[in-house]
């Protein structure tokens, strides 16, 4: 295909051709950046948890007295575990994607307050006894909590769990001791500290940023013993058949209300509760989708509306083509092949416009980098459009009789 | 003349349907997902309390030792410790000041069958309400005094009272919080500033229903009532002892009637830090007081999404005008026989470019009333989303009338083009082609 009276022609309509080439470049700087804004929205909603999400429901529990907990909560776990359908349940303080977040700084040195800049920061969660079991963490090294490390932990006047032991996730322990085995190693802050007797599996913050980083996993996990517990067992966690859990549900919030007159409880099935967590971010998604669906077709409407144009105002060169020789398939082809070369312009100018706009993004609004992949498909995929947008014109213009040649404009 | 182009626009549009309802629509729906972003942005960008918000001051100091920063990137702390908010507010510096923090509290209605429920809880100081301008529906708030004494009173939002009252006068009355029995000294009218400023930072949410509870702070420190939010700055910090604690969980707000007022506190503010780091009880003596509207900017209280969709919805509008510009480009040089003819008849100039710029406008006219249209829509959508400010979403008189700028400016500058093209065109050789 020849382009060079496609080029001729094209400057002999510069303003069309430079709205067109500004739509498309607009569009394709719109298309990548809200793309990459989807693509981060839906890795973080589908971020894994290595907790056992579909067999679980919780009923919180709050208001209870403080001083009688130590034999409130064995009595209040004893009727839960006889609920039909209850395979395991336990007591803790809070939940991954909760919103209910207690954090705290830990160094891996004892000196943590000259070295501060080393502090991570965790998400601190308290087991009561059998809740690793009911929340169905996974242990890659070491072990779970013993009944010695419960009885023994409780909590003093300190904002923090009066023992020394702790289970750390994996992303802690890349984190805190890269290239080495965390068991047996000790975190501190600058009253207290803690040996870690076992890693899990990533489990996630009750709060995460949503950047799809490791420290979205940096959980620790402590023992707690309902007597010293101080009011922070208040959430009890279920383990049933996913079909069972909203029966279990209602029947243990009836149960725990019954046991705890002055108590207020509020129950949820987890899955329910991730899915609250990232209602805000679905609804963005799909949003952006919407608008990028909608940007797409005014970009399509506006290619065919200018290509049109075009072929109506050449009918008559169309026709003297057509009579001196030129097949259908030739003039399809030159309307593709301008068209190919528009969206081509478009695509380049508007692949730096959508890495600009990052840049600006980035600056001002908590946003990654884009990856490189996405210019590249965002152009094919525009490129694509212009092709298909250009297709009814271009029959159009096939279909222009040769006769037409001969007749008068 | 303008009737004459009026119905030569109106001709021309109708020549070519799908082109004209192609332009309308995608003018329309940009003009609409604009609108839409803008009144959500507008929203929660909002000025709180309009006519007093200049007046209103946050006080901030750095009780964080200087190597365990309160942030890498040199931030002012959010809160202020219970002995510093004691010393600014004892000071009695300023024309009222209050200390504010929030907490879940448990409210057990008086009525047999009631059950015991959850209610978001503030804890305060007297100047609260009249530094507020928080409205009240019965009785008043509650006096300094009654702060000194931690005197056992309440005031209540309305629709606590509707619900425990059925919104009656219940003054009086009495209402148990957390296990002990307060007295109502004042119930409020409906009052949710829009972000809640002074919510900031304490562990409550900036939009939506406000919240229902008011105590004294020392009365319900005293009753053993936490606060929701609490940040440790050094060891032997403990919720049972938060007042002696090194530990920043207060907020405190000032009101500063004019500018000389504002430059006093300042100084006094300074002098306080130095006189803490004389003292040993600071490492640094750094001090700051933004206005209300400077420290929501400062602390990014607008979600980024909603920023980042208005910004998305202008790229879109942009997308639309560009193709606007392009269709009526093609529509009218499709038509330079016609303008030829008109220009051969005696047309000015200046008349073929009014009459293209009419035909514009009245795509921008059709394409607003349509993008409004989207936006109720558009907004009738934000109001069936999780957010927390989605029940708020509305189109108000300035947004209306912004909406038809928006859109005969879009239309008008989308025609500017085509228009000059149009008037452009040599009369001679189309009329010889002809």
């Amino acid at each position: 295909m020849e382009i060079r009276p496609i080029l001729a022609s094209l400057r002999k309509h510069r303003i069309p051709t430079v709205l067109i080439v500004l739509e498309i470049a607009l569009t394709c700087a719109v298309l990548c950046n809200a793309v990459f804004m989807i693509g981060q929205r839906v890795s973080a909603i589908r971020l894994p948890n290595a907790i056992d999400e579909h067999s679980l429901s919780t009923v919180g529990l709050s208001g209870t007295d403080e001083k009688t907990a130590g034999s409130d909560i064995p009595r209040n776990l004893a009727a839960l575990r006889g609920i039909p359908g209850v395979q395991a349940a336990g007591a803790v303080s809070t939940l991954p994607l909760s919103h209910n977040n207690w954090g705290w700084s830990f160094g891996t040195s004892p000196d943590v307050s000259v070295f501060n800049k080393k502090t991570v920061n965790f998400s601190l969660f308290f087991l009561g006894e059998g809740a690793d079991k009911a929340l169905g963490l996974r242990l890659l090294e070491g072990r779970f909590f013993n009944a010695d490390d419960y009885a023994d932990s409780s909590f003093g006047s300190a904002p923090l769990p009066e023992t020394h032991v702790t289970l750390v996730t994996h992303s802690i322990a890349e984190r805190m001791w890269p290239g080495q085995s965390a068991l047996g190693k000790t975190y501190y802050t600058t009253s207290h500290y803690y040996t870690v007797v076992g890693v899990i599996a990533d489990v996630l913050r009750p709060n995460i940023d949503g950047q799809g980083e490791a420290s979205n996993y940096f959980s620790a996990f402590y023992p707690m013993s309902a007597e010293g517990s101080k009011g922070n067992l208040r959430r009890y966690v279920l383990r049933s058949a996913p079909g069972d859990r909203d029966r279990v549900m209602r029947a243990a919030e009836q149960k725990l209300i019954e046991l705890n007159p002055n108590g207020v409880t509020k129950s949820a099935i987890y899955s329910d509760m991730r899915d609250q967590y990232f209602a805000d971010m679905r609804s963005m998604a799909w949003m952006l989708v919407l608008v990028c669906v909608v940007m797409l077709a005014v970009t399509a409407f506006g290619i065919v509306g200018l290509t049109s144009f075009w072929v109506g105002q050449r009918r008559q060169q169309i026709g003297i083509r057509r009579a001196v020789g030129a097949s259908r398939g030739h003039i399809m082809q030159y309307f593709q092949t301008e068209n190919f070369l528009l969206s081509g312009a478009g695509v380049v100018l508007g692949v730096a416009m959508a890495y600009g706009i990052n840049l600006y993004l980035m600056q001002h609004y908590e946003i990654t980098r884009m990856p490189w992949y996405y210019l590249p498909v965002s152009a094919v995929a525009l490129w694509g459009l212009g092709q298909l947008a250009v297709l009814g014109p271009a029959l159009r213009a096939a279909n222009v009789p040769p006769v037409v040649a001969t007749r008068s404009a | 003349m303008f009737g004459y182009y009026l119905d030569l626009a109106l001709r021309s549009l109708a020549r070519n349907k799908v082109l004209t309802t192609l332009m309308v629509v995608a003018l329309a729906l940009g003009i609409g997902a604009t609108i839409t972003t803008l009144a959500v942005l507008r929203l929660l960008s909002g000025d709180p309390l309009p006519q007093k918000s200049a007046q209103l001051f946050y006080p901030q100091m750095d009780p964080y030792p200087a190597n365990q920063p309160f942030s890498r990137s040199g931030k002012m702390p959010w809160l202020l410790s219970y002995v510093d908010a004691m010393n600014l507010l004892r000071a009695r510096r300023a024309q009222r000041q209050a200390a504010v923090a929030l907490s879940q509290v448990k409210v057990m209605p008086q009525t047999a069958d009631g059950n015991p429920f959850y209610a978001d809880g503030v804890m305060t100081t007297a100047d609260f309400f009249p530094m507020f301008d928080a409205p009240f529906q019965y009785g008043a708030g509650w006096s300094a005094g009654d702060d000194d004494a931690r005197a056992q009173v309440a005031v209540i939002a309305g629709f606590l009272n509707d619900q425990l009252f059925g919104g009656a006068d219940s003054v009086g009355h009495m209402i148990r919080i957390e296990g002990h029995d307060f007295r109502i000294v004042g119930v409020l009218r409906p009052w949710a500033p829009q972000p809640r400023f002074y919510a900031l930072h304490l562990g409550g949410h900036s939009y939506g229903k406000g919240q229902g509870v008011f105590v004294p702070l020392q009365s319900a420190r005293a009753d053993g009532i936490t606060p929701s939010a609490m940040m440790s700055y050094g060891p032997g910090s403990g919720m049972d002892h938060l007042e002696t604690s090194p530990a920043i969980w207060l907020g405190v707000w000032l009101e500063l009637p004019d500018a000389a007022a504002v430059s006093t506190y300042r100084r006094f503010l300074a002098n306080y830090a130095q006189q803490q780091v004389a003292l040993g009880r600071f490492q640094k003596s750094r001090t700051a007081m933004p206005a209300l509207m400077e420290w929501l900017r400062g602390e990014h209280v607008v979600p980024d999404d909603a920023r980042l969709q208005a910004g998305l919805a202008f790229g879109f509008l942009l997308i639309c005008v560009v193709n606007t510009v392009g269709l009526l480009l093609a529509k009218c040089l499709r038509r330079s026989r016609e303008i030829g003819v008109r220009r051969a008849l005696g047309a000015s100039r200046a008349a073929i470019f009014v009459q293209f710029m009419v035909e514009a406008a009245i795509v921008g006219m059709v394409g607003g009333v349509l993008g409004l249209v989207f936006a109720e829509l558009g907004l009738w959508g934000i109001r069936h989303q999780p957010a927390q400010y989605a029940g708020l979403a509305h189109l108000d008189l300035s947004m209306f009338l912004f909406t038809f700028v928006v859109a005969l400016a879009a239309s008008l500058i989308a025609g500017l083009l085509p228009a000059w093209r149009a008037c452009a065109v040599a009369p001679a050789p189309q009329l010889k082609a002809a």
